[in-house]
């Protein structure tokens, strides 16, 4: 086994987990007051009723699907009566689906970004460097699902390596030869999306881990005691920088 | 039943001058900040008038606040929890920037740094949000004074709801034109539907003291309770990401002083003190079917401070002491209670909100007295006040959901108040029988008139300070610069010049201001250890302590410095 294959089938997957993990208590400990969906809603609505429920709802199931995809194990589905090729089409048309909607969800969502002026002002280098990724990994993605699926080809079946792979590696049983003879395109997207992951703690994309899920639980009114006020003294807080800050100033 | 605490507020709108002073005031303390530039927590509306944001009472655009189900069940008018979980990726009822105003600031810097040439230069307005220069078009309170007046009051919703049924009888032309100024600041309602509308739980209403907050370490940003609070008094911070709305400027409450915007007041028409109220009956009277009997149904909630049970137990409660006796002088019970002249806020949208208006009387004596009648006999204010429909029944859209009966007797009341006092300030002999004609005594009506007239500071603002004795600590009393690095950080006097604690400002603002609003003469501020402050010095004398302090850095700069 090649030192590359180690090195991208378990070290890189292995590191991810614990950036991710770690960058994600980190932020929540230390950035709580910046842990937001920093919605842009405020500066124009119309383009974004469109984008962001087409963009959100394909990425969620193409969440699903990735889960469904990736955990379940090909014999679990076999035993359910699911036949392979009945299962097939199913994942690639909900697939393509769900990806052709995320896709020109994400489009739309930056041509917005781009071409709205007070919109694009509020866009900062860490959401460009957010987006870099977000779109790789969507592309790849797509275009996977697209030559997996046999229209081009004889197609893929990533159940029998790349999804035993990605479960090895939970299983603390990393078997990355398996990854190594999946196609280029398998490959590609999988470090793509494991980059997402690798910067997900570091970009407004925290905001998925707090999808508030509680709320259809909860009485409507809240009560709350005083509390001590963050024990402890503060300086003056985030959120008080002065009117005109740099980035309104930076197009002068 | 179970007793709780709220502080509430009563303005007096008779007294309103439109300055605006509470709202710029407000706006230094709490909005003069990136990503809020366009929002004030306080803001004065002229009525009729569109008000800001843009028609926010139209609730059939808007949908904030409560709806009655048909089961008679509260639900966010907006929808339930699933319905607006569904909408949370795009809020369909988010108002716009626009629907606000795009603030703008001016390039004063062209003013001295422009090349000499033949034309003046001028400080063009310039957009807080682009950068760009643009054109102001609309602004918080760009129909101020009725500004506009024809064009833009007929889109005003509570004329367009009373339109109907008084038809033509609404006249727009600038003669007959009735006005005056409606501040705002959030309710804190007891039914909050901002909480109700938060996803992730991050809004509250304060047990100790009814004051709602945003959490902005818990707030993410689903801009969901913008839309449900139907007065449009929770705002979207563009920079943060997070919430944002009126404090009640708890760290003032807290150590017993006044919010900024009613120590400020030019009117002094600000009341502050504490509500009563029965938490376990708030739903079910948020519920009343009829919408105008939800005044009465809010007015019930209120207990009251005297009677021997509520004060049982509201003691089994936990509410303190000195927060009862509080509550016994509060001058927000007198007023909406006890003398029933302070009217909520469209009581319709079913929040039970806890800011209360004294409906303003001018108009009516306006007009009675340009007719040439003697606009202060009890006798022509009681006609012209139900004559003249259409002043009250605009009030009664805004304050009863349209019922005219508790606004007349409030007028009515008001009225009584004018004549039986000029009487006895013109030394002639008092009318006992005036009072009685709208249900009061003489003894009440001259208590109402020393609240309403003489309103002495320490009269209208009845605040009980907050407990810190239970281990907590207030805002206002920390020392902000205890930090590493902070002068604060200096404990003990043993470390010679700038040790020792500085005296937290709203406590040191607190005895210099109670001291200067209750002492009959001018007199020059003591000494409060050493420390100068020329904010309270009012020019008597030399501000003591002044020259035996080496200037030093003032906490700002120093905090500046670091920022
Ligand atoms: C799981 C539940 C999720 C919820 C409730 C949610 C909600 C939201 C909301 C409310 C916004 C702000 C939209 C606005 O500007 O008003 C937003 C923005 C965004 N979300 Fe999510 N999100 C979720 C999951 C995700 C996931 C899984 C991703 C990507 C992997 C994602 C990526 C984004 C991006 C990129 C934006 C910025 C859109 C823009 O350009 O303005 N979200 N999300
Ligand atoms: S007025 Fe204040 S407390 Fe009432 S719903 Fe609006 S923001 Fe919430
Ligand atoms: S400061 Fe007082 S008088 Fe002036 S606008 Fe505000 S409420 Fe009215």
């Amino acid at each position: 086994m090649s030192a590359s294959t180690i090195l991208l089938w378990v070290v890189l997957p292995y590191v991810t987990i614990a950036v991710f993990v770690v960058g994600m208590i980190w932020r929540y400990r230390y950035d709580k007051f910046g842990w937001t969906t920093r919605s842009s809603q405020l500066y124009e609505r119309k383009l974004i009723r469109i984008a962001s429920p087409l963009f959100h709802i394909g990425i969620l199931a193409v969440v699903i699907g990735h889960v469904i995809g990736l955990l379940i194990p090909e014999s679990w589905t076999q035993a359910l009566g699911i036949s392979e090729t009945l299962y097939h089409i199913m994942a690639v048309s909900l697939g393509l689906l769900a990806g052709i909607c995320t896709l020109v969800g994400i489009v739309l969502l930056i041509y917005r970004r781009r071409t709205v002026g007070p919109v694009f002002s509020a866009t900062t280098g860490n959401d460009k460097f957010m987006y870099l990724f977000l779109v790789a990994a969507i592309l790849l993605g797509l275009l996977t699902t697209f030559l997996a699926a046999g229209f081009v080809d004889h197609g893929y079946n990533y159940r029998d390596t790349v999804s035993v792979w990605f479960r090895s590696i939970f299983l603390l049983n990393p078997q990355p030869e398996l990854m190594a003879e999946a196609p280029l395109y398998f490959r590609v997207h999988a470090i793509a999306g494991l980059c997402v992951f690798l910067i997900w703690p570091f970009t407004r994309l925290v905001h998925a881990f707090s999808a508030p899920i509680g709320y259809v639980f909860r009485p409507y009114i809240i009560y709350r005691d005083r509390g001590p006020h963050d024990l402890g003294n503060r300086t003056r807080r985030r959120g008080w920088e002065a009117v005109g800050t740099p980035d309104k100033r930076r197009r002068e | 039943m179970r007793v709780m605490a709220q502080v509430g507020m009563v303005m007096n709108l008779d007294k309103c001058i439109g300055c605006h002073t509470c709202s710029v005031t407000c706006k230094q303390a709490w909005t003069n900040r990136a990503g809020v530039e366009y929002v004030w927590f306080n803001n004065v509306e002229t009525r009729p008038g569109q008000g800001y944001p843009r028609t926010y009472e139209d609730q059939e655009k808007w949908k904030g606040g409560w709806k009655r189900t048909r089961r008679g069940k509260l639900r966010p008018r907006a929808g339930g929890r699933l319905h607006r979980l569904t909408q949370i990726f795009s809020n369909p009822k988010l108002p716009e920037l626009a629907d606000y105003y795009e603030p703008w600031t001016y390039e004063y810097d062209t003013l001295i740094s422009a090349p000499q040439g033949e034309h003046t230069p001028v400080a063009r307005p310039k957009s807080l949000i682009t950068g760009e220069p643009m054109k102001i078009s609309w602004s918080a309170n760009w129909d101020d004074d009725l500004a506009g007046g024809p064009e833009l009051a007929p889109n005003d919703p509570v004329l367009r709801k009373i339109k109907g049924e008084v038809g033509d009888r609404v006249k727009l032309d600038f003669e007959q034109a009735f006005m005056f100024y409606l501040p705002r600041i959030c309710e804190h309602c007891l039914n909050p539907a901002c909480v109700a509308a938060c996803p992730s739980g991050a809004m509250y209403k304060r047990a100790e003291d009814g004051i709602v907050l945003v959490d902005q370490e818990q707030c993410r940003g689903w801009r969901m309770c913008v839309t449900g609070c139907p007065y449009k008094k929770v705002y979207f911070n563009h920079r943060t990401g997070k919430a944002e709305k009126c404090t009640l400027c708890y760290p003032r409450i807290e150590v017993g002083l006044p919010t900024v915007c009613s120590e400020t007041c030019v009117g002094r028409l600000r009341y502050l003190g504490l509500f009563l109220y029965d938490e376990e009956r708030v739903a079910e009277a948020a519920a009343t079917e009829n919408e105008q009997e939800l005044y009465q149904a809010q007015l019930d909630l209120l207990l009251d401070p005297n009677d021997p049970e509520v004060l049982a137990q509201a003691r089994r409660d936990g509410i303190p002491e000195d927060w009862l006796e509080a509550a016994q002088r509060s001058p927000v019970y007198k007023l909406a209670k006890e003398y029933q002249v302070a009217l909520p806020l469209h009581p319709e949208y079913r929040t039970m909100p806890m800011v209360w208006y004294i409906p303003p009387l001018s108009p009516i004596v306006d007009a009675l007295r340009d007719t040439g009648n003697d606009a202060e006999e009890a006798g022509n204010l009681f006609g012209a006040i139900r004559s003249l429909r259409i002043p009250v029944e605009y009030l009664a859209e805004l304050f009863t959901a349209g019922d005219p009966a508790p606004v007349v007797r409030a007028l009515d009341r008001l009225a009584a108040m004018r004549s039986y006092m000029r009487d006895e300030n013109l030394k002639r002999p008092t009318r006992p029988e005036v009072p009685i004609r709208v249900g009061m005594t003489e003894e009440s009506i001259s208590e109402m008139y020393r609240l309403l007239s003489i309103a002495k500071y320490e009269d209208r603002y009845v605040i009980p300070t907050a407990h810190a004795e239970v281990g907590r600590q207030l805002d206002e009393l920390e020392c902000s610069l205890d930090v590493a690095g902070g002068p604060g950080q200096y404990h003990s006097g043993t470390f010679g010049e700038a040790s020792g604690r500085p005296t937290p400002v709203a406590v040191e603002t607190f005895q210099a201001l109670k001291q200067r609003q209750t002492s009959e003469t001018i007199v020059p501020t003591e000494d409060q250890s050493g420390r100068v402050n020329l904010l309270n010095w009012d020019g008597a004398g030399v501000p003591l302590g002044m020259p035996s302090v080496p200037p030093r850095r003032s906490a700002e700069e120093a905090d500046d410095d670091r920022s």
